[in-house]
């Protein structure tokens, strides 16, 4: 449990880095920290203590498995987290280009 | 027949940059192929779905264990409205995107768009539900950066944020239904929650799934990207983000989900509609005041996606019809206005309502189209906007929710009154410095609007047998609630 709690304050960082922070680049530095915590959480919930990798061929011993699917998820949601940075780092790198900085208060010339 | 609605778009979207490699202006023609050929699909599933909902499995792995794809009367519903909007847009698109560099980058992402939101309306399994979401919600980040000016960046990175706590907030939402139920499939998971119902970890998730889809449609208090990112964005990708992208993404998601897997309750059913008068109030509020064309149209966006969760809210059977009928009505008539802005900007290059003045002599198809959506928003009969709003008011009568109703009356007037503003200061009062001598927009553009125009009015006078044939059905969907999962898993 204490696992779960551990997760959910990573994830509460992650969010608190990304709303707060004034920096761009750091609000990205946050989206990823937020982003590992909730794959961390899918990993979390297929684990068991003691268990084995799930590949059954005839030399596997024991029938205590995790669980492979949170597992291949996560491969998708990371590749997906990838995306998402990828897609930030230019538009910020673009923004850079355009106002010459990275701080959220000088980069406001829309109206809320 | 189910894949190729995710294929197709796909495809076109690999093949495009490689041709127009090859010939420059293929790229256009392949796009707009491609969404005729879905819209063709989609309005051909209307008849498939006659005799029941179609699940194929991918791989020919059976539901609970593989990914499906269910085509519903829901699902039909939405994949007429992406398709429609998607092929019109893409027609306007055909003469408005000249004006950026690299135009074959705009067609390859609203492919990818496309594909995102088919996959999103097809797909019958939770994670993969917000794969299709990722794809559609990457490729909109993009598109509204797509002219690179220094507003549309920031609009798009404010979007970006908060748009990625929205993701983050459902995959969580996954996570704990998952954790719960061990299963990601959207029927096996209805199922199975049957036996659980409302537990902590499930409202849990539910309040997660809410705040999530509630972000992405945009509701109040998650509202403020949508009047930076909508404006910035060029004008036939506003009208897709606003006709279709905040519907599929998030009110179609929000109902498939809390209707058909987790079961509405009493407290659910509340929180929508609270949302939903939220919404209406304040965006209608915060719309009469504004002076640039497509900012005021964001915000109407808003309100008028209130009436759609309101109505959905209120969970009975004529107030789920309104609310989806209201869906689809409003998807062609704001769609329709944000073209409009995009020509009137196109010919004079200024959204500024203050700055513009007697368009309707110079500019008579603009001017004329834009009225029969302002009048089918503001909802005057027999405009489509007018039977979908009455049937919200009625539902909202008939449930006992005299306040909701009476905000729904309100709202509609003030509609009424900021659409007669914009048509006073933009088309019908007279023409000073700026819009003199200004030209009508090209063939393609004209064509989108009097088309979308025509079925505006269309989806007005015929609405009786269309809330038959299309409506009714997908309303049905959506009341049968966990029983979903019966038709789906077959037993």
């Amino acid at each position: 449990m204490s696992l779960y709690a551990l997760c959910f304050i990573l994830f509460s960082i992650g969010l608190y880095c990304l709303l707060v922070k004034r920096n761009l680049v750091k609000k990205i530095i946050g989206l990823g920290i937020a982003e590992y915590a909730v794959n961390l959480f899918f990993i979390l919930l297929g684990f068991k203590e003691n268990a084995e990798a799930p590949i059954l061929d005839k030399y596997t011993a024991s029938q205590n498995f995790v669980d492979p699917l949170p597992q291949a998820l996560i491969l998708t949601s990371i590749v997906i987290g990838l995306g998402v940075t990828a897609v930030m780092v230019a538009i910020s790198v673009r923004i850079y280009e355009k106002y010459r900085t990275f701080d959220i208060r000088e980069i406001r010339r829309l109206k809320g | 027949m189910i894949p190729l609605f995710v294929a197709i778009p796909l495809g076109a979207a690999f093949i495009i940059p490689l041709m127009s490699k090859v010939r420059e202006g293929s790229a256009r023609w392949i796009a707009t192929g491609s969404a005729l050929a879905l819209l063709c699909l989609s309005v051909s599933s209307l008849w498939w779905v006659q005799k029941g909902a179609l699940v194929y499995s991918v791989g020919g792995w059976k539901p609970p264990f593989g990914i499906c794809m269910v085509l519903d009367n829901l699902t039909v519903l939405v994949l007429l409205v992406i398709n429609l909007i998607g092929f019109l847009v893409l027609l306007y698109s055909l003469d408005y995107i000249k004006k950026y560099t690299a135009p074959s980058l705009y067609y390859t992402l609203f492919s990818l768009l496309l594909a995102g939101l088919n996959g999103l309306a097809v797909s019958g399994d939770l994670f993969n539900l917000f794969v299709f979401l990722e794809i559609a919600s990457i490729s909109s980040y993009a598109l509204i950066a797509f002219g690179t000016e220094a507003e549309e960046l920031e609009a798009s990175f404010k979007y970006l944020v908060l748009g990625n706590v929205a993701d983050l907030l459902i995959l969580f939402a996954i996570g704990v239904l998952f954790g719960r139920a061990s299963t990601l499939n959207m029927a096996d998971l209805a199922r199975s929650l049957q036996s659980i119902s409302l537990t902590d970890p499930v409202l849990y998730a539910t309040a997660l799934f809410i705040v999530g889809f509630g972000l992405k449609t945009a509701l109040v208090p998650f509202h403020a990207w949508l009047p930076d990112a909508h404006p910035a964005a060029p004008a036939p990708m506003s009208a897709m983000l606003s006709g279709v992208v905040i519907k599929v993404v998030g009110v179609y998601a929000l109902t498939r989900v809390v209707f058909n897997v987790i079961g509405i309750t009493p407290l659910i059913s509340s929180v929508l509609m609270v949302l939903g008068i939220i919404s209406m109030a304040a965006g209608v509020l915060l719309a009469i005041g504004q002076w640039d064309f497509k900012r005021l149209l964001a915000y109407h966006s808003i309100s008028q996606i209130g009436y759609v969760v309101f109505g959905i809210g209120l969970g009975t059977p004529l107030g789920v019809a309104g609310g989806l009928f209201h869906l689809f009505n409003h998807s062609l008539f704001k769609s329709l206005l944000f073209l409009n802005s995009g020509a009137v900007e196109h010919a004079t290059g200024t959204r500024d309502l203050r700055k513009l003045g007697g368009l309707c002599r110079t500019m008579p198809v603009t001017s004329a189209t834009s009225l029969i959506a302002s009048l089918s928003i503001a909802g005057v009969p027999p405009l489509c906007g007018f039977w979908s709003k009455l049937l919200i008011i009625m539902a909202a009568f008939q449930a006992g929710h005299t306040a909701g109703a009476v905000v729904c009356i309100l709202t509609a007037l003030v509609t009424l009154a900021s659409f007669l503003k914009v048509q006073k200061f933009a088309f019908l009062r007279a023409a000073e410095g700026l819009c003199e001598g200004v030209r009508e927009v090209p063939f393609f553009m004209l064509c989108a609007m009097v088309l979308l125009a025509l079925l505006c009015i269309a989806a007005g006078v015929f609405f009786p047998p269309f809330l038959e044939l299309v409506v009714k059905p997908a309303a049905q969907v959506v009341l049968e609630g966990r029983r979903y999962a019966g038709f789906v898993l077959g037993g």
